[in-house]
């Protein structure tokens, strides 16, 4: 026991040494908020914490790696899921230390409000240095969030009629339970299967909770999943009635968007079938 | 993609090289003989062997695709003539260009989606020419590139619209994807230089306006690999090549 630590702390105080180049981590810079985060700061949390899942290198095949059914991020072609700005385009920093700071629900990253402030501004900082990425690009321009309109029964039933126009249901099912006809080969970009969101199980959104953070996942979509952007698609009042309209779909998570739906005659009646029909984690598909 | 049964193999390389040809006159285009003072390569890819069975497409899960096809439809994974003439092979310069550059053209490259499927199969353009992919369908799809060396996006697009894009940096090739469609997949070959080709039906290339000098000419084909020659052309000249591509399926 005791030599297998020596070991392991041998083999780490190698990686200090050998990653990244100090060169390159000089040109990287993070800011959060008034928050500066500092690299070797960064480098010592991530080789305490992080490595195990995501990797020597950032590529996210740390040992834990080959156990995840869902694999940890890959630092290393750094496109990430959850952004403010557009897709292709790397997340700002703030974007990076909330998904350090909110976890990634229904996958094996943790929330790691445990650490400081300043300890995850150093870590996203650390993780810029893990891709050339952030040497040659600049984060994109953030994706505009008009103020939300107020919430209407008309605003609801425009979302429904453009969940059937875009066809989200191809994926997301009829109802939202994530059995739409596409969704038993969806892959995500390490050919690993991926399941569409399922609205009626009212789980977490992996990208925030609020209106704004559910805005912001069809405007910028989530990269590297089958999830694309409907950005050049679709205007931003239209993008708030789909927000109105997929809060009803989560019928066993109380929402004003629920409440009121289901005080109209229509949505009483649909709310009351999605609720008999189905399991509330899903249907067609196996969890 | 992994797993592949096929493996390919460089068999004969026919070399012809036609001394002392006239090259022609008048401006270099696209379409017309070759520019004065360079060379032109030109050939065939072919597949031998035995023909992996046509993968039929199922389209169960988007009736707006299925019925688009009423006789059915396979794969365009492997294209060959009944003479052999292999399909869908990007044959390109790979090494002798040095540090010349080339700005890409203009105008840009049309990809269409109808029936649920890409035309044309294989893209092929220049670094950050610009890409027009249109849909013709009555359903939505999502373009969804899946590069080593260029950016990873994804973006849905509705009947009727237009996505437009640009790749960065050179790469052969990227696979495309839309994933409501799973049997949706292409592959858009980017090139910094204008030496490129697919080949067409009877499996024929031709590369134009070479300028003079020693290349490594590549040939890739998405399910069977890849294989390269090295090649010397001089000004005026034409040089025949062949790349075979052997099946091993069925063993
Ligand atoms: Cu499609």
């Amino acid at each position: 026991m005791h030599s297998r630590k020596s070991i392991l702390w041998m083999f780490l105080a190698a990686a200090l040494l050998a990653l990244p180049s100090s060169a390159m981590a000089q040109k990287v810079e993070g800011h959060v908020g008034k928050l500066n985060g500092h690299v070797d700061a960064g480098k010592q949390l991530y080789f305490r914490y992080c490595w195990g899942c995501h990797g020597f290198r950032g590529d996210g095949n740390g040992e834990n790696a080959p156990y995840l059914n869902i694999l940890p991020r890959n630092f290393v072609s750094a496109t990430f899921k959850c952004r403010s700005t557009p897709t292709g385009t790397l997340p700002t920093d703030e974007d990076v230390f909330n998904a350090i700071t909110r976890g990634f629900y229904t996958t094996y990253m943790p929330s790691w409000t445990a650490l400081t402030h300043q300890q995850r501004a150093d870590l996203v900082v650390f993780i810029k240095t893990l891709s050339t990425r952030w040497t040659k690009e600049k984060a994109g321009e953030p994706v505009k969030v008009p103020a939300e309109p107020a919430l209407t029964t008309d605003g609801i039933k425009r979302g429904k009629e453009l969940f059937a126009k875009l066809e989200c249901w191809k994926c997301h099912g009829q109802e939202g339970r994530g059995d739409g006809p596409s969704a038993a080969t969806l892959t995500d970009s390490n050919d690993q299967p991926i399941r569409p969101y399922n609205f009626a199980a009212g789980t977490r959104f992996k990208c925030g909770e609020t209106n704004q953070d559910l805005y912001k996942i069809f405007m910028t979509g989530l990269d590297g999943t089958p999830m694309p952007s409907y950005g050049e698609q679709i205007k931003p009042e239209e993008a708030w009635d789909l927000v109105h309209y997929l809060r009803t779909l989560q019928v066993t998570h109380n929402s004003a968007e629920l409440a009121l739906w289901q005080g109209t005659k229509e949505g009483a009646e649909i709310v009351k079938a999605a609720k008999i029909t189905g399991t509330p984690t899903g249907s067609g598909i196996k969890q | 993609m992994k797993g592949k049964a096929l493996t390919v193999l460089l068999a004969a390389t026919v070399v012809l090289f036609v001394a002392g040809r006239e090259p022609a006159r008048g401006r270099p285009s696209a379409n017309d003989g070759p520019a004065p003072g360079t060379a032109v390569v030109k050939g065939i890819a072919k597949f031998e062997g035995s023909r992996p069975a046509p993968t039929h497409i199922n389209m169960n899960a988007d009736p707006s695709c299925a019925k688009l096809h009423p006789g059915g439809l396979v794969s365009e994974d492997v294209l060959a003539s009944p003479e052999g003439g292999l399909q869908n092979v990007v044959v390109f310069v790979s090494e002798g260009l040095g540090d010349r550059t080339f700005d890409p053209p203009p105008q840009p490259v049309t990809m269409e989606q109808k029936g649920c499927v890409y035309a044309p199969h294989i893209v092929s353009l220049r670094a950050n020419q610009e890409l027009d992919i249109v849909n013709n369908d009555a359903t939505t799809h999502n373009i969804h590139p899946a590069p080593s060396n260029n950016r990873e996006w994804n973006k849905a697009q509705a009947p009727g619209t237009r996505v437009d894009a640009t790749f960065a940096r050179e790469e052969i090739a990227i696979p495309l994807k839309c994933n409501i469609h799973p049997w949706m997949r292409s592959y858009i070959a980017v090139f910094k230089h204008p030496f490129f080709a697919v080949t067409d039906k009877a499996g024929n290339f031709e590369l134009k306006n070479l300028p003079p000098g020693d290349y490594t000419i590549e040939a890739w084909h998405e399910k069977l690999g890849k294989s390269i020659q090295k090649i010397s052309v001089s000004a005026g000249g034409t040089k025949e090549l062949e790349f075979v591509f052997k099946s091993t399926a069925g063993h």
